[in-house]
């Protein structure tokens, strides 16, 4: 395989887990909704994963029971932010850290056990494809429905009236009320699903991006998925371009120590934190931009009529 | 006619009958055994002052609130309306005082968010021109609602409650924000809604509108009817006596003559704005002298609020043009240096701007007081804090639990009269208020118009922004109208009116922006 | 039957106290709940969290020099936290004060003298002041949002660490585990309790508690940065610089994170190791919630969160838990924290079915 096709497989590859996060908190965040616990949510997804994966030696089975995990924390942040009226930020932090002990506790039978890669029957079926077969099944399916999934929040952002309501909602949540929208059931929904796609980015670390369970694996992806999302001015196209924008770089690190470029590893891993600065520099240095685009109501508290 | 669901009203049945209507909330009795009847085709009006119950009576008609205890009773039969949508179901429709427009979204997807089912947005938007011709609201449905103006939105607003049919309106005072031609134009269009057999509950405590208008008022006060009438019968004295309990106060007027000393001046001052939902301000000229007080006109929305922030100092961004001070320059300085020369402001925004809703009164007072002996070497003195509040409740007669009450807990006019004690009592050569008695009760509105008359009468240069053309000429010596981020020439009050004033609001006048007639020539339009 | 959240006329001074305390017990029914589930015995379970680790002195030292960073760092949060500016960053601030400091101590630290360890206090509070100086500069120019930046710069803190201490500062007598060398007596906090691992460094965090809480409670700097905290537009109509807000709360932070840094290698840790501290500087976040931004409270919650870690280290050596449950009980903690606090601006209501409007006949 020529070094092109490798460095972009290995960009996708990369930037999945970005994008499912990315496309999760960018709905949460249209709602209203600012989410900061996604780092505990994929981390408490990817634990799942690997736990039920390894039980089931099922892959679907383990993203299945991610995405549901994701979705239990985030309804706790639900229940702190929408019924209990806490202040978003906090309970996102409280999110971030609970994810990060419980899924470190949950994780300690599985430190240092390995998942066995079973051959996959769909992987045989694809390649038998002729002409692009060989090449499609280089791509793990959670890749292919990363990008449905990007498909499918477009199309449900901008061509449908539930979307239409979601951006409403997120926009001026009184406004919404008045005309007599449920405006906490809209954003119960948003933080869900948000939830959801995050568990499913940390089951896709977990068990396809490797097959081990590490402590605090996702190492910061679900800080910089929020960053991606003011990144994109809360675009879902733009937060796709970002992942993979992400997960270059990842990847250049990979080729710059396999090139042997004197560099110290350390740094070459700093480089996407660094880079995430100065994304969020570059956009947020345009308070005019941020206006247009931020959801208007992001992180305000809302009270409803009694 | 028939309403939506098909129903047939037969004479003599009340479109709309309310009875016994109740609502608490923990701090108010809010509506207390409410009697309302509103015949089909009336316009019927709900009179009463700020803080007397009419939005949350509306709001229980129209869903948003649920009664403790009452019946609503809609073309005969009693009904629960819980929800918005099942009032707008059964034919009754509602145009908010605050409304509720998506900015970023067109005039036809806002309209199609407030309605059931996928409308198709083609049909959608030829139906809106139909509805906005037969009644006189020009809209056109695919601008984006920000680039409109407020007048532009409250027609929108009317026209998505008119396309579901409804057999009652109800509008929430709906000409807080309109010059007085658009006001003419709204209640064409509402006379023509009430011939054509939708009657309509017109909320506002404006005397002289109800009576041009109004089939029918109920009267409310602190929760209760006081009273219903006819009022092309009443005068608004006896209207007044129902509303308020008593006469309308009357301001004694100034008698001292303004002084020379130019105070505040304002050369030029050209500023983008604020925001990008904003208007930006061209060329304006402005002067105060010591002991006047001058008036701006105009709806909001035409640059007030960023002409109250240039002059206060609160937002910095650059700016071509002169702001003076007592002769000294301020332009781009911050808020406290301008405070130092001598300069209060009381903003539009009562909590959340000029007071901060959850602290006390007495750490309110230090917001803007704190050089007035509170602050020592840093550290803050408690017992000339709490002394100073104790002055300014005194002397401003606000009725609230004392220096440790919080700002929240106040009335509207409580704590707008605090604010505006707080920033008098510092003694302030050029004192800016914007919007003096927004939302405030009648008495407190008369005190504070009083209090800024006498302040006037001790030497301080005063400018006053208000929508409230009454309170305009009632206190100032001039008055200049802004329109689009421009400010017109000052004309002495006793040289104008109300229709003078309010044309040169819809920036038709030629008085307005410099091209006008000699001033003190006699030649009038 | 239903139950309903009802606006109290004016927040309820008892629940600001008394929360905090129900979020513990419910933390600790929890725990209780789990443990019951995990088959361990609760009676013991229960001894070994709250008793076990400050039977003796040598666990009492323990217990306070664990709540001295964190107490600390939780200080300069609260400040920052009060102005609504979020330091996320402590950990990473720490981690860069310990650098800091750490060129003092393995450079001057072997030739001794009484400088070395005022030099290293300075050296780490300067270092941990640079580091939440570049999220206060982005938020201040840049308008970048504080929580990112200063996460972001913690991972980087915390590699630049790592690339020093398995390369250049790694101990060349330490058989290639990843530590420094030992520091050097000079630049170790003197003991306090003998028998203890109790040192000096205490006296610099009660310091700040009293200059903290003078601060905010007394100086109008501390009242200005309340304004800006709870209503941005009144802090701009006041004339308060929101930027220097800004400044003042995130240096406030760095420089306790420093210092608690500097607190640690050069006291119970005694060298540099990769990781500088056991999540104090997240843990400290927590700490400044449960202190409800006072000083006194940050006193206690500094106590119990230090309670905690010494839990989670007793539970992985009697009860063959791992020690993360001290990270999973911090954020059931934070959670009912949170969920708690309602309870000061809303009461419950027991609303006894629904009320039914009568049919009216004609």
């Amino acid at each position: 395989m020529d070094t092109l096709s490798a460095i972009v497989i290995a960009t996708l590859v990369a930037g999945t887990p970005l994008v499912y996060a990315g496309l999760g908190e960018l709905v949460t965040e249209k709602s209203g909704m600012l989410n900061l616990g996604v780092e505990g949510m994929m981390l408490f997804g990817a634990v799942t994963a690997f736990a039920v994966t390894h039980a089931t030696h099922n892959l679907w089975l383990g993203v299945l029971f991610a995405a549901f995990a994701g979705a239990v924390l985030a309804a706790i942040f639900a229940l702190l932010t929408l019924t209990l009226k806490a202040n978003q930020v906090a309970s996102g932090l409280a999110l971030a850290i609970f994810g990060a002990g419980a899924s470190a506790f949950l994780g300690k039978p599985y430190v240092g056990v390995a998942l066995a890669r079973e051959p996959s029957e769909l992987a045989a079926w694809v390649s038998g494809i002729p002409l692009i077969g060989s090449t499609l099944v280089l791509l793990h399916p959670l890749i292919y429905l990363s990008w449905a999934a990007f498909g499918g929040v477009f199309w449900f952002l901008y061509s449908t009236r539930a979307g239409l309501v979601l951006r409403a909602v997120g926009e001026s949540p009184a406004s919404a009320h008045s005309i007599g929208y449920p405006v906490n059931t809209v954003r119960l929904y948003a933080v869900l699903f948000g939830g959801a796609m995050a568990g499913i980015a940390g089951a896709y670390l977990a068990v396809v991006y490797t097959s081990l369970w590490v402590e605090g694996m996702t190492a910061g992806r679900g800080w910089i998925a929020l960053s991606l999302v003011v990144f994109a001015t809360w675009r879902p196209e733009r937060v796709l371009l970002g992942a993979y924008l992400f997960g270059g770089m990842t990847t250049v690190q990979l080729f710059a120590q396999g090139a042997g470029i004197p560099v110290p590893p350390e740094m070459m891993s700093a480089l996407p934190y660094l880079a995430t600065i100065v994304v969020l520099v570059l956009i947020s240095r345009n308070p005019t931009l941020v206006q247009l685009n931020a959801p208007a109501s992001l992180g305000k508290l809302f009270h409803g009529e009694a | 006619m028939t309403g939506p669901v098909g129903i047939a009203f037969p004479d003599g049945t009340p479109r709309l009958e309310l009875r016994g209507i109740c609502k608490r909330y923990p701090s108010v009795l809010a509506n207390d055994q409410i009697n309302l009847k509103v015949a089909p085709g009336e316009i019927h009006a709900v009179l009463g002052e700020n803080g007397a119950g009419k939005s949350t009576l509306m709001k229980v008609i129209y869903g948003l609130v649920k009664p403790d205890a009452g019946e609503l009773i809609w073309g005969g039969e009693a009904v629960a309306v819980t929800s918005p949508a099942q009032a707008q179901r059964l034919g009754i429709g509602m145009v908010f005082q605050h409304f509720s427009l998506f900015e970023t979204l067109t005039v036809v997807q806002n309209i199609a968010l407030g309605m059931t089912g996928k409308p198709d947005l083609g049909t959608l938007s030829a139906q809106i021109v139909a509805v906005s011709e037969r009644y006189g609201l020009p809209v056109d449905p695919s601008r984006l609602v920000h680039t409109m103006s407020v007048g532009e939105r409250q027609r929108v607003e009317i026209i998505r409650a008119l396309l579901l049919n409804p057999r009652l309106l109800i509008m929430d005072e709906p000409t807080s924000v309109l010059t007085p031609q658009a006001v003419e134009r709204l209640f064409e269009t509402l006379r023509q809604l009430s011939d054509d057999g939708c009657s309509i509950l017109y909320i506002s405590h404006k005397l002289h509108e109800i009576k041009a208008l109004c089939h029918a008022a109920t009267v409310m006060r602190a929760g209760r009817v006081t009273g219903v009438c006819d009022p092309r019968q009443e005068s608004p004295r006896s209207m007044a006596r129902m509303m308020v309990g008593a006469d309308l106060p009357v301001c004694r007027p100034s008698s001292i003559a303004a002084g020379t000393e130019r105070c505040l001046v304002v050369d030029k001052l050209t500023r983008a704005a604020d925001s990008a939902f904003g208007t930006a301000l061209d060329q304006i000229d402005l002067v105060v002298h010591a002991g006047e007080i001058v008036g701006i006109a105009g709806v909001s929305g035409n640059g007030q609020k960023e002409l109250l922030t240039a002059l206060s100092g609160e937002t910095p961004i650059p700016e071509k043009g002169r702001i003076e001070l007592l002769g000294r320059p301020v332009g781009c300085t911050d808020p406290l240096t301008r405070r130092r020369l001598g300069l209060c402001f009381v903003p539009e925004e009562r909590l959340g701007r000029g007071a901060v809703p959850t602290l006390t009164l007495a750490e309110n007072a230090l917001l803007t007081a704190h050089d007035s002996g509170m602050v020592k070497g840093g550290l803050l003195n408690f017992g000339a804090i709490t002394a100073f509040t104790h002055r300014c409740i005194e002397g401003f007669q606000v009725k609230c639990g004392g220096p440790d009450a919080e700002a929240r807990s106040l009335s509207g006019g409580n704590l707008q009269k605090f604010i505006i004690g707080r920033e008098v009592l510092q003694k302030p050569k050029v004192l800016i208020v914007s919007q003096p008695t927004w939302g405030v009760d009648v008495g407190a509105a008369a005190f504070i118009r009083q209090t800024l008359i006498d302040l006037r009468n001790t030497g301080t240069a005063i400018l006053v922004i208000s929508e409230e053309l009454d309170e305009l000429f009632e206190i100032c010596d001039s008055i200049s109208v802004m329109v689009k981020g421009r400010l017109s020439k000052p004309i002495a009050t006793a040289e104008t009116d109300l229709t003078e004033i309010g044309l040169m609001m819809t920036g038709l006048s030629q008085r307005h922006d410099g091209h006008a007639a000699q001033r003190g020539s006699g030649d009038r339009q | 039957m239903k139950l309903k959240l009802e606006r109290r006329v004016a927040p309820s001074q008892i629940m600001q106290y008394l929360s905090p305390l129900l979020a513990v017990g419910l933390t600790a029914l929890t725990g209780l709940c789990m443990f019951i589930a995990m088959g361990k015995d609760p009676a013991t379970a229960f001894y070994v969290f709250a008793v076990q680790p400050i039977e003796n002195l040598y666990g009492v030292g323990e217990l306070l020099i664990k709540a001295s960073p964190l107490i600390l760092i939780g200080l300069g949060l609260a400040v920052g936290f009060r102005a609504n500016v979020w330091n996320i960053g402590a950990e990473g601030q720490l981690t860069v004060g310990v650098i800091f400091s750490g060129v003092v101590a393995l450079h001057y630290g072997p030739q001794g003298g009484s400088w070395v360890l005022p030099a290293m206090v300075v050296a780490g509070a300067f270092g941990g002041m640079l580091w939440s100086a570049i999220p206060a500069f982005l938020r201040t120019r840049f308008n970048a949002n504080e929580i990112l930046t200063s996460l972001m710069l913690t991972y980087v803190a915390q590699l630049w660490l790592s690339y020093l201490i398995y390369g250049p500062w790694r101990d060349p007598n330490g058989f290639n585990f990843p530590q420094s060398e030992p520091l050097a007596p000079s630049a170790l906090f003197p003991i306090l309790i003998e028998g203890t691992r109790l040192n000096a460094s205490v006296l610099i965090t009660l310091a700040a508690v009293v200059f903290t809480w003078f601060i905010l409670k007394r100086s109008f700097v501390g009242y200005q940065l309340q304004v800006v905290g709870l209503s941005e537009p009144a802090a701009r109509y006041a004339g308060f610089n929101g930027r220097r807000a800004v400044w003042i709360a995130m240096l406030a932070g760095g420089v306790a994170s420093g210092i608690a840094g500097v607190g640690e290698i050069a006291g119970p840790l005694g060298q540099l190791f990769p990781t500088a501290s056991p999540g104090y500087g997240f843990a400290a976040i927590i700490v400044a919630f449960l202190g409800r931004l006072q000083p006194i409270g940050i006193v206690l919650g500094g106590l119990l969160i230090s309670l905690l870690y010494l839990s989670g280290e007793a539970a992985q050596m009697t009860l063959n838990l791992p020690s993360a449950i001290t990270g999973l009980f911090q954020g059931v903690l934070l959670f009912f924290l949170l969920g708690a606090d309602i309870l000061i601006t809303y009461r419950i209501r027991v609303i006894p079915g629904t009320v039914k409007l009568k049919k009216v006949t004609a």
